[in-house]
Parts: C-alpha cells; sequence; structure tokens
C-alpha cells in the first residue's frame, strides 16, 4: 500500500468533508427541509381549517332554553267561552305575546328578582314562544283557563351571552338586549329556570327567519339533500356503469368513441357553476321544472357526478384481469355474457367506492344549486318521494351560505354548526368507501 | 292517470311478459330448454324489453312535446288586443299556467267541485279561492285569462287521458308482438344482446348531449344578450355596473382581472407547496410517512369548497385585515383578493401535489440512479434530472390547478368580494366573473334583460377558457406520459 498523494487541492482526509461538499451537503438538506416545510404548511392548513369550523360551529349543537308557567287566560284566547276551535285558531301568534310577559313578570315575583332599570323582560324569550304556545293551545283547547309550563328558546343573544359573545358590555350598545335582561337571564338561571342543554332542533327543524336565529334548523336542508343524493344514485350509477361497459368492454375505436372519451375528460373538469347554467336553462326555462325542486338539483348533480364514476368504473374494470373474460368466452359465453356475469361482479367493490366518492361529492357542492333557486326561504318539510321530488327545498351546502348572507351575528355560529352535520356526513361516506376498498381490494 | 301510474301498469306488464314469455319458450321447446336456440330467461327478457322500451320512448316524447303544443294553442288563443298594458304574452301564459294548477289544486282537494269550477265567472273572487291552497295570483284575473285557463285545463286532460292510452297500447302491442314470435328457434340471446348494447351506447351518448346541453343553452341565450348588448363592449369594457333599469355597464375586464389576480395568489401559494410535498412524498419520505402524510394532504381535495369559503370568510378575511390591511393602511376590508387567494391556494395543494407525485414518480428510475451514480447529491439530482424530465407533465398539473382556480365560485362568493374593480391592491375586495354569474341569476330575474342575460355570456367566456386551459393540459401530459411508456 502506497501512501495518499498530499495533494493541496484535495481534502487531507476523505473522513473529513472539504468546503465544496460540505456547501452541496448543506444545499442537500436544505432542499429536504424545504419538502418538509411544504408539507407540514399543507397540513397545518388542514388543522387549522378544522379547528376553526369546529371551534366556531360546536356550540350550536347547545342552546339555552327557559323553563315558564304560562297563564292561558281565557278572555284572550277565547273571549265567548264557548271553546269554538275556528275562534281559537282566529286569535293570531301576535295575541299570544302579552302571555308571555305574563309569565315571565310572574316568574320575576315568584322568584323574587329585582333588577333596577328593567324593561321588557319578555325579550329575553325568543319570538318563537308566542306561535309555541299557539300551536298548543289549538291542540287541547279544553287546557284554556289552567297555567301551563313550557320551556321556551330563550333569544340568541341570551343564549349567545352563555357562549361568550354576547357581553355586558356589547349588549350596552345593543338595541335587542340590554345588560338589565342579560341579569335577569342569569338570575333565572341562578334559579333553575334556565339553562342550556343538546340541541336536538338544530338538526331536525326547518329555517327560521331572519329574527329567530335561535329557532333556526337544518331539517329541510338534510331532507332536501337526501333526496338529491337518492336521485344522483338512481340516476348516475346506472348510466355511469352502462357508459363504462360500453366504452371499455364494446366500444370500436372510431370517431364516435374518441368524441365520448374527449367529452367525459372534458366535462369532469367544467367548472361546477357552468352545470348550474346548464340546468336553469334546460330543466327550468325550457323543461319547465319548479325551481328548488330537489329534482332539478338530482338532475344537474347526476351529470356533474357522472364523469367521476365513469372513470372510477372504467378504471376497476380495466383492472379486472383478461385471463377472466377469456375463460368465460372459452367456455362458450357470449362477450354480453361474460361481461355481465363474471367481469362486472368482480369490478362491484371499486365501481361502488367510486360511486360513493362520486356521491361524497355531490352532497358538498353548492354553485350549481345557487342558480336553480335552492336558496329560497323553506320551512316547510317536502313531502314523501316521489311527490316531495318537486317540493321546494334545500341543500345542506345552501343553507350554510344562505345563512353566512344573513345580518344577524348567530347566524354564523349555525353555519358553522351546519359545516359540521355536512362534514360528518362526507366522513361518513368516505369512511365507507375507504373500509370497502379495504375489505374487497383483490390484487390479480 | 299519473305518470307514476303509469310507470307501475309497464312494469307490471313487463314482469308478467318475463313470466310469459319464458314459459311460452319452454311450451314450444316441448318441455326441454336444450332444444332451444337461447336459455329460457332470455326469451322472457326480450318480452319485457318489447313491452317497456318503445312505451317508454313513447311517454318521454309526449311528456315532452305535449305543454309544447298545448302552449302554442293557448297562446294563439289570446289576442293581442287583450294583453294588458305593460305585461307580454309570455307574462300571461304564467298567469294561466298557475290558475290552471290552482283549479286541479281546488278540484283535487275536494275544496270545489268541477261544476262549481265551471261557473266561476271573471267577477268571482278567484283570488280568494286561489289563497286557500297557498296560491298567490298577482291580479284579479280577466275573462280571457279565464278562458284561456280552461282551455288550458281541458286540453291538458284530454292530452292526458290520449297519453295514457297510446302509452299502454304501445306497450301492449310491444307484449304481443314479440310473445307472438317466441319460437324455439328464435335467436332470442342475440336479439336481446343488441338491445342491450344500444341501451349502453345510449348511455355513454349522455356525455356528449351534456356538453352539447351545456354549449348550447349558454349559447342561445348569449346570442340574445349580444343582440341587446354590443359585444365589443362586453368585452373590452372597463365597467362593470348594472343596473336593472337599464343602461348598465357590462364590461368584463374588471371580472377577468378579479379572476385572474386571485387565481394567481392561489397558484403562488399552491405550486410551491404541492410540488415541494410532491417531491418530498415520491423522493425522501419513507413508506409510513407517505401512507399517513399522502392521504392526509387528499383530504384538503374532499373538503367541499364551501368549507373553504366559510373559513375565508370567518377566519382568513377578519385577520388579514386585523392584522395587514388596517396596519399597512391598504384597505380596511375583510374580504379581499388576497384572503379568496390565500385560501383557494390551499385548495389547490392537494390538486397540484397528487398529480405531480404520479408524474415524478413516473420518471424511469434508471434517470436517478445515472445521476446519482456520477456523484451528485438527490437534491441535484431531484434539481437537474428528475424535474426538468417530468416539467410538461408538471406545467400540465399547474395549468389543471388554474383551469380550477378559474372555475372555482364558493371561495369567491364569499372570500372575495362584489365589487368590480380594477386594481392593484390585494388587500381591496374585488370581484370575479363567477361571483358575478351567481348574483346576476338568483333571485328573481327577469330573462329578457341584458342584466340577466349578461350571465350566459360570462358562463360562455368561463366555459371557453376553462376548456382550452384543460385540453391543452391533458394534451402536454398525455404527450410526456406517452415519452417513457
Amino acid at each position: 500500500m502506497t501512501a495518499i498523494p498530499d495533494t493541496p487541492s484535495r481534502p487531507s482526509s476523505i473522513l473529513e468533508a472539504d468546503a465544496r461538499t460540505r456547501k452541496r451537503n448543506a444545499a442537500e438538506k436544505r432542499f429536504r427541509m424545504y419538502g418538509l416545510g411544504a408539507i407540514f404548511v399543507g397540513l397545518t392548513a388542514l388543522v387549522l381549517l378544522l379547528t376553526s369550523i369546529l371551534m366556531q360551529g360546536l356550540p350550536a349543537f347547545q342552546q339555552s332554553y327557559v323553563t315558564l308557567e304560562v297563564p292561558l287566560l281565557e278572555d284572550t284566547l277565547d273571549p265567548s267561552g264557548e271553546r269554538n276551535i275556528d275562534d281559537i285558531a282566529g286569535v293570531i301568534s301576535f295575541g299570544y305575546n302579552g302571555l308571555i310577559e305574563q309569565a315571565v313578570e310572574d316568574a320575576i315575583e315568584t322568584q323574587g328578582i329585582e333588577i333596577e332599570g328593567l324593561d321588557d323582560p319578555a325579550e329575553i324569550v325568543s319570538n318563537q314562544a308566542a306561535a309555541q304556545v299557539r300551536r298548543f293551545v289549538l291542540a287541547n283547547p279544553e287546557r284554556i283557563g289552567t297555567s301551563e309550563t313550557f320551556r321556551f328558546l330563550t333569544t340568541s343573544r341570551v343564549d349567545q351571552y352563555y357562549k361568550g359573545q354576547v357581553t355586558m358590555a356589547s349588549a350596552e350598545r345593543d338595541s335587542q338586549i340590554s345588560p338589565q335582561q342579560l341579569q335577569l337571564a342569569e338570575a333565572l338561571a341562578e334559579a333553575g329556570l334556565l339553562e342550556q342543554s343538546f340541541n336536538w332542533n338544530f338538526v331536525t327543524q326547518p329555517d327560521a327567519s331572519d329574527q329567530r336565529p335561535e329557532a333556526a334548523g337544518l331539517g329541510v336542508a338534510i331532507l332536501g339533500s337526501a333526496y338529491m343524493m337518492l336521485i344522483v344514485l338512481c340516476l348516475a350509477l346506472p348510466i355511469g356503469v352502462a357508459a363504462s361497459i360500453y366504452l371499455e368492454e364494446f366500444a370500436p375505436t372510431n370517431r364516435i368513441t374518441d368524441i365520448i372519451e374527449v367529452n367525459i375528460s372534458n366535462l369532469a373538469a367544467v367548472p361546477s357553476i357552468v352545470f348550474g347554467i346548464l340546468g336553469l336553462a334546460i330543466f327550468i326555462n325550457f323543461a319547465g321544472l319548479p325551481q328548488s325542486a330537489p329534482i332539478v338539483g338530482g338532475l344537474v348533480l347526476t351529470l356533474m357526478t357522472l364523469p367521476t364514476i365513469i372513470i372510477s368504473t372504467r378504471a376497476s374494470l380495466k383492472s379486472v384481469p383478461p385471463s377472466i373474460r377469456d375463460a368465460a368466452l372459452g367456455v362458450g359465453a357470449s362477450k354480453m355474457q361474460a361481461v355481465f356475469h363474471h367481469v362486472l361482479p368482480l369490478a362491484g367493490p371499486g365501481i361502488l367506492t367510486g360511486t360513493i366518492i362520486g356521491l361524497a361529492q355531490a352532497l358538498g357542492e353548492t354553485a350549481p344549486l345557487l342558480l336553480i333557486g335552492m336558496v329560497a326561504f323553506v320551512t316547510e318539510y317536502p313531502d314523501a318521494p316521489p311527490e316531495g321530488f318537486f317540493d321546494p327545498a334545500t341543500a345542506l351546502p345552501v343553507q350554510v351560505y344562505n345563512w353566512t348572507q344573513r345580518a344577524d351575528p348567530a347566524f354564523a355560529e349555525r353555519a358553522s354548526g351546519a359545516i359540521i352535520v355536512l362534514l360528518v356526513f362526507l366522513a361518513i361516506m368516505n369512511i365507507t368507501a375507504i373500509l370497502l376498498r379495504r375489505r374487497f381490494e383483490r390484487r390479480w | 292517470m299519473s305518470v307514476f301510474w303509469i310507470l307501475v301498469i309497464l312494469v307490471g306488464l313487463a314482469i308478467v311478459g318475463f313470466a310469459l314469455g319464458r314459459r311460452r319458450a319452454i311450451g314450444s321447446a316441448g318441455g326441454d330448454p336444450k332444444t332451444l336456440h337461447s336459455r329460457p330467461n332470455y326469451y322472457g327478457v326480450g318480452v319485457a324489453l318489447a313491452a317497456l322500451i318503445p312505451s317508454l320512448a313513447l311517454l318521454a316524447i309526449w311528456l315532452f312535446v305535449q305543454p309544447l303544443y298545448i302552449d302554442a294553442q293557448v297562446a294563439t288563443q289570446i289576442a293581442d288586443a287583450a294583453i294588458p298594458e305593460g305585461s307580454t304574452r309570455g307574462l300571461m301564459m304564467g298567469d294561466i299556467e298557475r290558475l290552471a294548477a290552482g283549479f286541479d289544486q281546488l278540484e283535487s282537494r275536494g275544496l270545489m267541485t268541477p261544476e262549481e269550477i265551471a261557473a266561476l265567472g271573471p267577477d268571482d273572487d278567484i283570488r280568494g279561492r286561489l289563497g286557500e291552497v297557498g296560491l298567490a295570483l298577482g291580479s284579479n284575473v280577466s275573462a280571457e285569462t279565464l278562458d284561456a285557463a280552461r282551455t288550458f285545463r281541458s286540453l291538458s286532460a284530454t292530452g292526458g287521458i290520449l297519453m295514457t292510452v297510446a302509452v299502454l297500447l304501445a306497450g301492449a302491442a310491444g307484449f304481443a308482438i314479440n310473445l307472438a314470435r317466441v319460437h324455439h328457434s328464435k335467436r332470442a340471446r342475440n336479439q336481446v344482446e343488441s338491445v342491450i348494447l344500444a341501451l349502453l351506447l345510449a348511455a355513454a351518448c349522455i356525455a356528449i348531449l351534456t356538453t352539447a346541453g351545456i354549449v348550447l343553452s349558454m349559447l342561445f341565450e348569449s346570442i340574445n344578450f349580444f343582440r341587446q348588448y354590443p359585444i365589443t363592449e362586453f368585452f373590452f369594457g372597463l365597467q362593470w355596473a348594472p343596473n336593472f333599469r337599464g343602461n348598465s355597464d357590462l364590461g368584463i375586464i374588471p371580472l377577468l382581472w378579479g379572476t385572474l389576480y386571485i387565481s394567481l395568489i392561489a397558484l403562488l401559494v399552491a405550486v410551491p407547496i404541492g410540488l415541494f410535498s410532491a417531491i418530498y412524498l415520491s423522493e425522501y419520505a419513507g413508506r409510513r410517512m407517505r401512507a399517513i402524510a399522502k392521504p392526509l394532504i387528499e383530504v384538503l381535495a374532499g373538503i367541499p369548497t364551501i368549507v373553504y369559503g366559510l373559513f375565508a370568510l370567518l377566519v382568513v378575511g377578519p385577520m388579514l385585515r386585523d392584522y395587514f390591511a388596517q396596519p399597512l393602511g391598504l384597505g380596511n376590508s375583510g374580504s379581499s383578493v388576497m384572503t379568496a387567494g390565500l385560501v383557494m391556494g390551499i385548495m389547490l395543494i392537494p390538486f397540484v401535489s397528487s398529480l405531480s407525485d404520479d408524474i415524478i414518480s413516473a420518471v424511469p428510475q434508471s434517470m436517478r440512479d445515472g445521476s446519482l451514480g456520477l456523484g451528485a447529491t438527490k437534491a441535484e439530482t431531484i434539481r437537474q434530472v428528475v424535474v426538468p424530465a417530468a416539467l410538461p407533465g408538471i406545467v400540465g398539473a399547474i395549468l389543471l390547478a388554474a383551469s380550477r382556480a378559474i372555475g372555482e365560485t364558493m371561495i369567491v362568493v364569499l372570500g372575495a368580494g362584489a365589487a368590480a374593480r380594477l386594481s392593484l391592491n390585494p388587500f381591496e375586495a374585488m370581484t370575479t366573473v363567477t361571483v358575478k354569474i351567481v348574483s346576476q341569476l338568483t333571485g328573481d330575474t327577469n330573462f329578457a334583460s341584458p342584466e340577466t342575460l349578461v350571465a350566459f355570456a360570462l358562463g360562455l367566456t368561463l366555459f371557453v377558457i376553462t376548456l382550452g386551459l384543460n385540453v391543452f393540459a391533458l394534451f402536454i401530459v398525455r404527450r410526456y406520459r406517452e415519452q417513457y411508456d
């Protein structure tokens, strides 16, 4: 072995990096860090997005209620005293406001609450209360003259006070609530008459008007979305599978096939709002279908989802090895029989997964639904299908948009709450798809 | 009879047809299915299809044509003189249809007998009666409208009866003819299979129909718009100021500027982050890291855009305003180009990263090995060999992301604002083509005014731009893929 030649331009030792190598290695490290940093930024954005929505939306599932004893005075509700249901129905909700005021004052008296400068104590109860009592009276006219215990929603301001969005200082400047009214709410809470509890109504009740954010719910929106998903499933799945079978198994290589393929890949990238314009122009203006109806939304979303389903179905048909087809043909099956009896069942799990993912996409889609009138203010549940497909309804994501456009800040919390409901549905669908894939995935 | 019941009857007919056809086939073979040309089920399916397909096709055509025909008939009945001042034939037709629907409601709920409806005159309180079924009429009913509504109802009723008869006859005829032809030597399987193939082809053609529908619907309304508003002012106008009393300025330039500015910011966010994550995930990350990080980043693509919109509106907008725009004196609006751009950038990260990831993974390993063998570090290999080799594909991915950004709606509706402005300040509210399509087409709209029709011209412009980008991007990606296949 000869000694290592001592050349000044070379490093004296291979164990010690020279300046240039150190620089190159540093560059290597930096580059790696950029990559890690990018992933970190992406994941941080995801976490930030989800936590901020959760923080803002979770309070929507809690709501403040106040329990009051309401005197059902005969001379307000049924002056004639004949218990004639038409006469009782003649008293509109407005007529019941006096009873609510009475009930609040009674509660103040029996609890011995004294607050200086308290005006309009009944303002802490939701505007919904009068209608609630009226509904009860119309259902049980024999109770007139007695007094009855009700559990009312409080107004959104009192509710928001308990959620930290309204403070004594902000109430000072607010025309809809005064600090004295908040003190009253506190006093009632101490007496056990005002409490927070889980808000099922948020998920089941229909939307409410601008003045009653505390009563607004997602019932109609969830039902509308469910109807649309049903339509999408019933139309997009068979049509998409049929189209994929044709393209993957039967299509000759010619002009028409080419045009269809190019069309499908382009449709997958057309902005969703363009589908809304299509729905408005064709289904509503031309075919005369009703606005805001789930049928129109379902048709538009079907057209949007078709490319997704076709692309994933074709991929799963393609993954079935040709030997399966050859074997079927070899024992005398026709081509159609080979496809329908052997290839399609084997591709089934893949098709199902693709369909669920397509449906999840359709469920979150908002823009096209805005154009076909799903933004309408709907407070009545649509009927059962098939007639219900033509009744006005809204959809979950559109309801979110709708609430962001309202003036009252309490609706922002509702919008975030609605997003949580939407994300829960999406998560369930996607997890189902992943589990299906894991369970049935087959490597050939 | 309602369409629903017609469908039920047809399906029933098909089921009976299946059973009868199958039995007849076996019977004609003398009870031995082996002598049949096809398996017995094919004979049954043949009869069922013959009962369903012609009748359903007829039903679809009838449902499509009948309203057009009735409208045309009723419209000719209204004399020009009968159209009140300030109204149009179209508006009157709307009233007539509502009135007819209201009468149907009254009758079906048993509130009025057909005789009572027939006896109604223009002086009766028709509005009040219709109010009972929750139908609000704009004005009281004139004699002409009432007459026309009656004609409308009688034509609809006759049409409905004719349709029921014709459709059921078609079903029965198909059923009978096919059943009569069932014979053991009939090539039933071949016939059924060719019908099914035709159905499959028809399903595939829906994609073409959709594209045609999109293009035609927007083209016709756009032509309508350009008849009322000069085309040069639309494409080169620097002012966007719609005014529903007329005299609007409808120049697209400010909208396009907002769209492109927001898309640019979005891409400035998404491209570096997406590209670096793709490089890290495909070149550096170990199996476990990849298995966790890649799906998590792709979750970003599965979140609906309304969620991003809300995030922009409630979190990013106020934060940018309070910590950047106001202290720097750049503006005091929560919704701004920056807000929408940043949030849209987050949304686009997975689009850039997963496409680039695929493309980088497709670069042949031999190229990396060659570079590493010459002594290059991993970073040098990536920068000087892998990325240049994958560049066309990466450009394609970026173009696809750009087309997404341009067509994105909810983030800009909630995050960018509604003021059309030509400005360079990214903290100012600006608006985009998609925002204006939404705002011009939601709510009560009159489809004759240029202020509404402009939305179709905007939609067409958007469609052409995104289509161009997509076609170009797909072309690049495809050419690149072929290179290494």
